[in-house]
């Protein structure tokens, strides 16, 4: 369970999260949506623990541990996981050296055995199949010369592999066509278990018809506004975000 | 005895050598027993303090015996090394031969500073082709001087596999020379890892028809480290290619020069010359000096240069960290990344492994 309190951050001099509240426990999903620049973005990498974000108050609880206090790789290790709105490239470093590098860098830090190239390439086959994404994937090098949905396809990937307890989408929908929402939608419905949570950020109700959340906040000005169920998604798409911000 | 170079020539701007000119040589130690020296299950050419040592070397049937060079150039090095020589393996593979791979090992060891000037020479003839490692290690304060000239003829192929591990007091400077016939490809590549100061000083000239030539390096320098990489690749025949991917990576105050021409002459047309040289500046005290020039006097050719000098991208260390890969293992996973194209010529594999060896571990001391 993820148990954000009062959580207040900024970059710089300036407040972008005044006071977040917001409980996702085990087995939900959860929608966080928001105008630009209401600090969609800052709170997931405030999450998962980019340099640069200064923590002014406030804590983010993740099954019992403070996670605000934690190295990146030692909030992946716990089971966060952040599917970058961006995703980076890195030219030089193959794919799979770098999947299986990660995967078993988690398993170490969770104390399990790690896999070898043989075991690991057929469990990234089989998640390849699933996710309807094409065997070269794997060969190329980290997301360079990839498109915006291989990109996106790319995390949904690493995600199914290295099997978070809390994965947070940053706007995951962003520069996909349908055919791929529906693909990385699949991809994220399919670790649906009641050990995994997720907040998905977005724009866009669009998402939400295919990850049907749990719960949907606002967040705008940096502190949860409104929370509802689904149907709040689709008021927000009818009304447009003005006036929230004033709530 | 020719006096050192300095840097008022201008090949020697970036790196001065008065500090070991400060230094007066002694008499060359006699080698005291030996820790395990490196083998890569290869044939085994082993100089120890300069000298072949024919005892923990390999018989082999190409090798000659070393003759007095007679240095016909003006590089002060070169004229240096031909006045001390005195030792050195020389190569002849016959036309038509495939000599697979052959390992030489410079190992130097002396409580007191002492030189060596090995001369080396390989030929090959028509369509041989012969994979020459070359690992130079020690330890102490020793200089060590190497010239090696490189004949290919027809077709032959060459490929040249340096790793400069030195003491981190010695001054290792370098002059390789290859003279490349038509359709013949000389692919080599440099490691720098070791020396106070070294210096690669390389001479490639294509002179036959469609001949090629890889003339790569990386340099890994930390400490107060200085590396320097001179190139010199002449085209004098027509549908020629040379590649340079010359990368390096710089902690401390470590310095590291680029030096780089590509000369086209004018009957040299078809040329295909490319030349890269790419710095990673892990630290503020750190330095890169780099100099490419082109002097080209054939109208219809292909030549291009480029240049950058940065730090790791932090973005992409935050991107391996949010996966799990710890901050250590992440920036080494992304130099190791960033060197890669570099190795590009480095096709043996018992050489490419030796190379990421060398690398992993240099990380780790850094």
């Amino acid at each position: 369970m993820l148990e954000i309190k009062n959580l207040s951050a900024r970059i710089d001099d300036k407040e972008i999260l005044r006071g977040v509240n917001l409980v996702v426990p085990d087995g939900e999903i959860h929608a966080i949506m928001g105008p630009n620049g209401a600090g969609k973005s800052t709170l997931s990498y405030v999450l998962s623990g980019r340099d640069g974000y200064e923590v002014t108050g406030g804590e983010a609880i993740y099954n019992g541990r403070d996670i605000l206090a934690l190295e990146p790789e030692e909030r992946a290790a716990a089971g966060i996981f952040l599917a970058f709105q961006y995703p980076v490239e890195l030219p030089g470093v193959g794919n799979a050296n770098f999947i299986r590098t990660a995967l078993n860098a988690v398993r170490r830090a969770r104390g399990e055995d790690e896999l070898d190239a043989v075991a690991f390439l057929k469990l990234a086959r089989a998640a390849i199949k699933s996710l309807s994404m094409p065997d070269d994937m794997l060969k190329r090098n980290v997301n360079v010369g990839f498109s915006g949905g291989e990109k996106k396809r790319n995390e949904v990937l690493q995600m199914a592999l290295l099997r978070p307890g809390l994965a947070i989408l940053d706007e995951t929908d962003s520069g996909l066509d349908i055919d791929a929402l529906k693909i990385v939608s699949e991809g994220v419905n399919a670790l649906r278990s009641p050990q995994f949570s997720a907040l998905v950020i977005t724009h866009y109700q669009r998402l939400l018809d295919y990850i049907v959340p749990d719960k949907v906040h606002v967040l705008a000005a940096g502190r949860i506004v409104r929370t509802g169920g689904p149907e709040l998604a689709l008021e927000l798409e009818a009304h447009g975000y003005a006036g929230l911000e004033a709530a | 005895m020719t006096a050192l170079p300095t840097r008022k020539l201008e090949a020697f701007r970036y790196t001065d050598l008065r500090a070991l000119a400060a230094i007066s040589f002694g008499e060359t130690p006699v080698p005291a027993a030996l820790a395990d020296l490196p083998d890569l299950g290869l044939p085994r050419l082993v100089f120890l303090n300069g000298r072949f040592s024919t005892a923990h070397s390999s018989a082999l049937p190409y090798l000659q015996s070393f003759v007095p060079p007679a240095e016909e150039s003006s590089l002060p090095l070169a004229l240096i090394n031909a006045a001390q020589a005195d030792d050195g393996v020389t190569i002849e593979i016959p036309a038509g031969v495939d000599a697979g791979a052959v390992l030489l090992v410079s190992h130097a060891a002396g409580d007191a500073p002492f030189a060596f000037h090995p001369r080396h020479r390989v030929t090959l003839g028509e369509a041989a082709k012969l994979t020459l490692i070359e690992i130079a290690q020690g330890s102490g304060v020793y200089w060590h001087n190497p010239v090696t000239d490189i004949a290919l003829a027809a077709g032959a192929v060459l490929a040249h596999y340096r790793l400069q591990n030195e003491s981190r007091e010695a001054f290792h400077l370098a002059t390789i020379r290859a003279e490349i016939a038509a359709d013949a490809a000389y692919e080599s590549f440099t490691g720098v890892l070791g020396a106070k100061l070294s210096r690669a000083e390389f001479h490639a000239t294509l002179a036959g028809p469609a001949a090629h030539t890889h003339v790569n390096a990386a340099q890994l320098l930390g400490g107060a480290q200085h590396g320097d990489f001179t190139t010199v690749v002449r085209h004098q025949a027509p549908n020629c290619a040379s590649r340079q991917t010359v990368k390096s990576v710089l902690s401390g105050t470590a310095r590291g020069v680029f030096q780089g021409r590509i000369e086209v002459d004018k009957i040299a047309q078809k040329t295909d010359g490319y030349q890269m040289n790419q710095a990673l500046l892990l630290s503020p005290g750190a330095e890169m000096d780099i100099k490419p020039e082109l002097q080209i006097f054939a109208d219809d050719v292909k030549c291009s240069h480029g240049a950058t000098i940065g730090a790791l991208d932090e973005e992409q260390v935050f991107y391996l960290r949010s996966r799990g890969i710890p901050e250590a293992a992440a920036r080494s996973m992304l130099i190791r990344a960033f060197l890669s194209e570099a190795l590009e010529p480095v096709t043996h594999e018992t050489a490419r492994e030796m190379f990421e060896a060398a690398f992993e571990s240099w990380w780790g001391t850094q």
